[in-house]
C-alpha cells in the first residue's frame, strides 16, 4: 500500500513541477554569449566607427547644423528594439539592461537582440518584402511562410549575405524543400508564362533587391527624364530599354516542372519587341555596368549571381547597407530605399559601411553592430534649439518615423505585459499574441512592401487605438501591468512602471506630479486610474513614433 | 515571347500634356509650362461642368464571376456548357438564367462584355481592376474610390463627419489610397447588422473625457515640446486624426451605418445576407454624403463545380443588386450614383475536367448603371467559338476595351479629368487613368 502512496506522491510532485514548467515563465532575459565588452574599442572596429562618425560630423559642419545632444541609453535601446525585433523592450528586459554598466548597455542590448531569434525573424520578414513582396503569390507553387523561415534561419546562423543572395538567385528544386526557389516561383503566372518564371518581374525585383536600383521604367522605354544612369565609371550613360531586357534574359531559361525550379539545358532565346521596332528581336543576356565582372562559365543565373555578388560590384553592398540601415533606424540613408545612384553622390556612411561589409565577408551582424553604435543612431530627437527638416535629413537629429502596423501591434502587446513576449514565452501567451497582432495589423492596415516610405495615419488607425479590442483587452487582462499594480500600493511606482512599459523611460517630475494628482483626487478607483494612465500613454504620439 | 506591356510607369501612354510640358521645361522651354497648364486646366474645367455622378457604389465580386453565367451568356453554344439565359426588360439583351430580378432592371444597366487585361492572377488582377493600373513594386496606385475622395475633399470638408470611402465586408484586398496616402484607404466595416467597430468608447463619458484631455493637453503636448515642428513631406504627428476620430464618434451621421430601423419587408428584398445588407447600408451612406462604397461578395473562384457554385452566389447577388438599382431609382438617387458590378477577370469559355471554369482575363464583363451611364446597352462581344490556342485573344473580341477604359469612364462621369497627372512620391508624374472613356456608355 505504501508503495502506491509513494508513487502517487511522486506523481503529484512531477505534476506540480510540470505545471510550473509549462505555465510559469522560464528564466528570462539570458545574458548574450557573444557580447564582447571590448568590441567597439578594437582598433579595426574603432577605425571604422571613427570614419563613419567623422563623415556625419563633417556633413553637419558643412551644412552649419548643430547636432542634437546624445539621447539617453533607454531611448537608444527602444530604437534598437523597434528596429531589430519590431517591438519595445519589456519591463524585465529594461531591468536587466540597467544592471549592465552604463557605457555597455547599448552594445550589450544589441548582442542580446542579435542572439534572439525574434531579430532574425523580424529582419527576414523585412528582407522578404523586398525579395517576394507581401502577396500570397501563385497557389501551391509559392510558400511565403517557408521562404521567410528560410531567410530567418540564414540570418540566425550568421550566413554571409552574399551567400544568401547567391542561393536565392541560383537555387533549384521544389518550393517546399528548397525554400529559396520561392524567390522565383512567386513570379509564376498560370496565364501568361506557363511553366516559366516571369523574366521581366525577376529583372525588376533583382535590380531593386540586390542592386538597390529602380530600372523598371526601362522595361517600356529608354530613360528620357534623366533618372536612370548606368554604365561604367567614367562612362556614365542614361539607361535604355535594352538594359532592362538584357537583365531579364538571365532568367529566361528557368522553368518549373515536377522537380521544381530548373534551368533548361538549352538556352531559351529571350525575344522582345522594342518600342520603335516593328518586330521582335532576340535579346542576349547582359549587365548594365561592370560587364568585366561577368564570368564566362555557368548557367545564365549562375553567371548573374556571380556578377551581382562580386566584391567589386559595390552596388550590391550599398543596397543591403541602405536596407539594413532603414531596418535598424526606420529610415534609409538613400531614399527611396531601392533607388541608389550608381555613380553617386552618396550620403555620409554608405560607402564606409559598404567597404566594411565587403571586407568582412558580408557579415550582417557586424553591420548591425556598427550602425547601432554610430553617432546618428545616438542623436536625440529633441533639443533646446529648433530642430528643422535639415537636421533630420542629415541625421543631426534622430528622424521621427511613424511606427509601422506590426511595430504598433507588437509594441502594445509587449507594453501591456511585464514579461518578455519572445520564444521563451508560454505557448498560450504566444498564441494569443499571434492572433491579436494579426487581427490588429489586418485592421490597422499592412503597409506592404514599400514599408520605408513615409505614410500618413488614418482615422481608422486612431479609432483602433482609442476604442479597439486589443488595447481594451490588454489593459483589462489578468496579467497586465495595469492590473498587477493593484498589488502595489505605491502610486509613484505605478506611474513609473507605466512609463517604463510604454515609453521605455521614467517619468520626469512634471509627469510624475501630474499623474500623482490624479491618484490623490480619485480615492477608491485606483485600477481605473492606472488603466487610464496606460491608455493615455499608448495613445500618445510618443508611443506611436520611433524617436 | 514577351510583350511591351504597360507597367506602373505606363509605357508612353500616360506621357500626355503634363509630361511633355515638363520635358519642354527641361529642354529650356520652361516659359511654356505655366501658361499652357493654365489653359489646359481651364479647358478641363469646361468639360467638368457635365458631371452627373456624385457617388460611387462598387459591387465587388471577388474571385472572378463567370461572364457566361452572369452578364454574357451564350445559350445553346458549346461554351455555355448547359448554362441558360433569360430575357430582360430590354429587347435583345439576355442575362444569365439566375439573374432574375436584375433582368427587370436592365433598362437602367449597361454591360461592357469585351473587357480584357493581362493579369490572370487574383491578387495582381484585383489590384489592376481596383486601380486601373498593373501592379508596380515601386509605386502603389490609388483605387478609383480613393481618387474620387481625393478630388472631392474640398467640397466635402466640414460636411461629412464619417469616412467618405467605405468598404463593407472586405476580404484581404480592400480599396486603398496608394500614393495619395493612407487617409484615402477605405474604412472597413463588417456585416451592417452589427454595430460599426471601435466608434464607441470603452469607458464612461467622464473617464473618456479625462483620458482625451490628458492625451491632448499633457501627454502629446509634452512629446511635441522641443521636437521638430515642421516635418518634411506629408508627415504630421497626427493630432488632426484624433479630432476627426472624436468628431466621428459623436456624429449623428453614424446612423447611416445602422440598418436596424429599416422595415423587415424592405430589408428582405435585398436578401438576408451580409452583401444584401451592405447594399442597403450603401444607400443610407451615400445619402449622408459618402462618396464611395465598396461591397464585397467573394467566393467566385469556381475551379470546380462551376455551375452550382456560381448559381449559389448569383442568388445572393441578384436580389441585392436589383433592389439597389430599384431603390436608387425610386429615391431619385440613381442619376447621381454610379453603380459598378464586376470582379477581377472572367472565367474560361470551356469547362475543365472537374466541371470548373478557370481564370480568363481575355474577355469578361462589368456592368454599370446610373451616374450618367445610359442604361440598356451592351458594349462589345465575346466570341461564341473562341479558339483554345491562339496568341491574340483580343482579336476574338468585338469592340475590345482594356480594363482601364472602365476607370476612364467612371472618372469622366464624375467630371474628373482622367488625363490629369498626379505628382507621385517617387517624382514620376502619373495620369489618373491611362484608359479612354467608353463613349457608348456616356452618350
Amino acid at each position: 500500500m505504501w508503495k502506491k502512496n509513494v508513487f502517487f506522491a511522486l506523481l503529484m510532485i512531477v505534476g506540480v513541477f510540470a505545471s510550473g514548467y509549462f505555465l510559469l515563465p522560464a528564466n528570462r532575459v539570458p545574458d548574450p554569449t557573444t557580447h564582447d565588452v571590448n568590441w567597439a574599442s578594437q582598433p579595426e572596429v574603432k577605425k571604422v566607427l571613427d570614419q563613419l562618425n567623422s563623415e556625419f560630423q563633417k556633413r553637419w559642419r558643412d551644412k552649419k547644423i548643430e547636432p542634437t545632444p546624445r539621447a539617453d541609453n533607454l531611448t537608444i535601446i527602444r530604437r534598437l528594439s523597434l528596429g531589430l525585433i519590431g517591438s519595445v523592450p519589456s519591463l524585465e528586459e529594461i531591468r536587466k539592461i540597467e544592471k549592465q554598466p552604463s557605457e555597455q548597455q547599448v552594445a550589450w542590448w544589441v548582442s542580446r537582440l542579435l542572439e534572439d531569434k525574434r531579430s532574425a525573424d523580424y529582419i527576414a520578414e523585412r528582407l522578404a518584402r523586398a525579395y517576394v513582396g507581401v502577396d500570397n503569390g501563385p497557389f501551391v507553387l509559392f510558400r511565403r511562410r517557408r521562404f521567410v523561415d528560410w531567410v530567418s534561419n540564414q540570418i540566425h546562423t550568421g550566413k554571409p549575405y552574399h551567400e544568401i543572395a547567391r542561393k536565392l538567385l541560383v537555387d533549384e528544386g521544389l518550393w517546399t524543400d528548397s525554400a529559396a526557389v520561392n524567390f522565383m516561383t512567386v513570379t509564376l503566372d498560370e496565364e501568361d508564362n506557363q511553366g516559366a518564371v516571369d523574366p521581366i518581374r525577376m529583372a525588376g525585383r533583382t535590380s531593386r533587391a540586390f542592386l538597390g536600383m529602380r530600372i523598371d521604367c526601362l522595361q517600356c522605354h529608354d530613360d528620357f527624364l534623366g533618372t536612370v544612369y548606368l554604365g561604367d565609371e567614367g562612362k556614365k550613360r542614361t539607361g535604355v530599354q535594352e538594359d532592362f531586357h538584357r537583365l531579364a534574359a538571365f532568367f529566361n531559361d528557368t522553368r518549373v516542372n515536377l522537380a521544381g525550379i530548373r534551368d533548361t539545358k538549352k538556352i531559351q532565346h529571350y525575344q522582345f519587341k522594342f518600342l520603335d521596332d516593328d518586330a521582335e528581336s532576340i535579346v542576349p543576356e547582359g549587365v548594365p555596368f561592370r560587364a568585366d565582372l561577368l564570368p564566362d562559365d555557368g548557367t545564365r543565373r549562375q553567371k548573374l549571381a556571380t556578377w551581382i555578388t562580386h566584391k567589386e560590384n559595390r552596388q550590391f553592398a550599398r543596397a543591403i547597407v541602405n536596407r539594413i540601415w532603414a531596418i535598424v533606424t526606420g529610415r534609409p540613408l538613400v531614399e527611396p530605399i531601392d533607388d541608389i545612384p550608381l555613380h553617386g553622390p552618396y550620403p555620409p556612411g554608405l560607402e564606409t559601411l559598404a567597404d566594411d561589409l565587403i571586407a568582412n565577408d558580408y557579415d550582417l551582424r557586424r553591420l548591425i553592430r556598427l550602425i547601432a553604435l554610430s553617432e546618428p543612431l545616438a542623436r536625440d530627437s529633441q533639443a533646446d534649439f529648433e530642430i528643422t527638416a535639415a537636421h533630420e535629413r542629415h541625421w543631426a537629429s534622430f528622424p521621427l518615423t511613424r511606427l509601422r502596423p506590426e511595430q504598433m501591434a507588437a509594441g502594445i502587446y509587449q507594453a501591456t505585459s511585464l514579461k518578455t513576449i519572445d520564444a521563451r514565452a508560454h505557448i498560450i501567451q504566444k498564441l494569443t499574441q499571434f492572433g491579436m497582432v494579426n487581427d490588429f495589423v489586418k485592421r490597422y492596415g499592412d503597409i506592404g512592401e514599400n514599408e520605408f516610405e513615409t505614410r500618413s495615419s488614418t482615422v481608422t488607425q486612431r479609432l483602433i487605438l482609442l476604442n479597439g479590442k486589443m488595447v481594451k483587452e490588454r489593459l483589462r487582462g489578468q496579467t497586465s501591468p495595469a492590473r498587477l499594480q493593484l498589488l502595489n500600493r505605491d502610486d509613484r511606482k505605478a506611474i513609473e512602471i507605466a512609463y517604463l512599459c510604454v515609453f521605455t523611460r521614467r517619468p520626469d517630475g512634471e509627469e510624475m506630479n501630474y499623474f500623482l494628482k490624479r491618484f490623490s483626487e480619485n480615492e477608491g478607483k485606483r485600477i481605473d486610474i492606472i488603466q487610464d494612465v496606460f491608455w493615455e500613454l499608448i495613445n500618445g504620439h510618443e508611443f506611436a513614433w520611433n524617436h | 515571347m514577351n510583350e511591351n506591356f504597360a507597367n506602373g510607369c505606363g509605357s508612353l501612354e500616360h506621357f500626355s500634356r503634363r509630361s511633355v510640358l515638363k520635358m519642354a521645361g527641361l529642354s529650356g522651354l520652361s516659359w511654356l509650362t505655366p501658361l499652357a497648364t493654365t489653359l489646359a486646366q481651364q479647358e478641363e474645367q469646361k468639360k467638368d461642368k457635365k458631371a452627373p455622378a456624385k457617388s460611387l457604389i462598387i459591387l465587388w465580386l471577388e474571385g472572378a464571376p463567370s461572364q457566361l453565367e452572369t452578364f454574357d451568356p451564350h445559350p445553346g453554344t458549346e461554351i455555355a456548357a448547359g448554362s441558360k439565359a433569360r430575357k430582360t426588360n430590354v429587347k435583345g439583351i439576355q442575362l444569365g438564367r439566375a439573374l432574375e430580378q436584375t433582368a427587370e432592371q436592365m433598362d437602367s444597366i449597361s454591360i461592357v462584355r469585351s473587357l480584357h487585361s493581362k493579369e490572370g492572377d487574383h491578387e495582381r488582377a484585383i489590384y489592376n481592376v481596383k486601380t486601373g493600373w498593373n501592379p508596380d513594386p515601386t509605386l502603389k496606385h490609388p483605387a478609383v474610390g480613393s481618387v474620387i475622395c481625393h478630388n472631392t475633399q474640398k467640397a466635402d470638408k466640414g460636411v461629412v463627419e464619417i469616412p467618405r470611402h467605405i468598404s463593407i465586408v472586405p476580404t484581404n484586398s480592400p480599396a486603398r489610397g496608394g500614393f495619395l496616402g493612407d487617409q484615402y484607404d477605405a474604412f472597413k466595416i463588417g456585416d451592417p447588422k452589427n454595430p460599426v467597430a471601435d466608434v464607441k468608447a470603452n469607458v464612461d463619458e467622464r473617464r473618456f473625457k479625462t483620458r482625451i484631455d490628458d492625451l491632448k493637453n499633457f501627454v502629446d503636448r509634452k512629446f511635441a515640446n522641443r521636437r521638430i515642428k515642421k516635418m518634411a513631406g506629408s508627415r504630421t504627428l497626427g493630432g488632426h486624426n484624433l479630432d476627426a476620430a472624436l468628431r466621428m464618434m459623436s456624429s449623428d451621421q453614424l446612423k447611416a451605418f445602422d440598418i436596424s430601423k429599416v422595415s423587415k419587408q424592405r430589408a428582405a428584398a435585398f436578401g438576408d445576407t451580409a452583401f444584401g445588407r451592405g447594399c442597403l447600408a450603401a444607400i443610407q451612406l451615400i445619402q449622408t454624403g459618402v462618396r464611395c462604397v465598396e461591397i464585397t461578395l467573394s467566393g467566385w473562384d469556381t475551379h470546380a463545380n462551376n455551375h452550382e457554385l456560381q448559381n449559389n452566389l448569383i442568388k445572393i447577388l441578384d436580389p441585392a443588386y436589383a433592389s439597389l438599382i430599384r431603390e436608387l431609382k425610386e429615391q431619385g438617387l440613381l442619376d447621381s450614383t454610379l453603380v459598378v458590378c464586376g470582379g477581377e477577370f472572367g472565367r474560361t469559355p470551356y469547362m475543365n475536367a472537374v466541371g470548373g471554369r478557370d481564370h480568363w482575363p481575355h474577355g469578361f464583363s462589368i456592368a454599370l448603371a446610373g451616374g450618367g451611364i445610359k442604361g440598356g446597352r451592351v458594349i462589345g462581344e465575346t466570341s461564341p467559338t473562341p479558339k483554345r490556342e491562339t496568341k491574340n485573344r483580343v482579336a476574338e473580341l468585338k469592340d475590345p476595351h482594356p480594363i482601364e477604359d472602365i476607370h476612364a469612364t467612371i472618372f469622366s462621369a464624375f467630371g474628373i479629368d482622367y488625363t490629369h497627372e498626379f505628382d507621385t512620391p517617387i517624382g514620376r508624374p502619373m495620369a489618373i487613368s491611362k484608359g479612354t472613356p467608353i463613349k457608348g456608355l456616356l452618350s
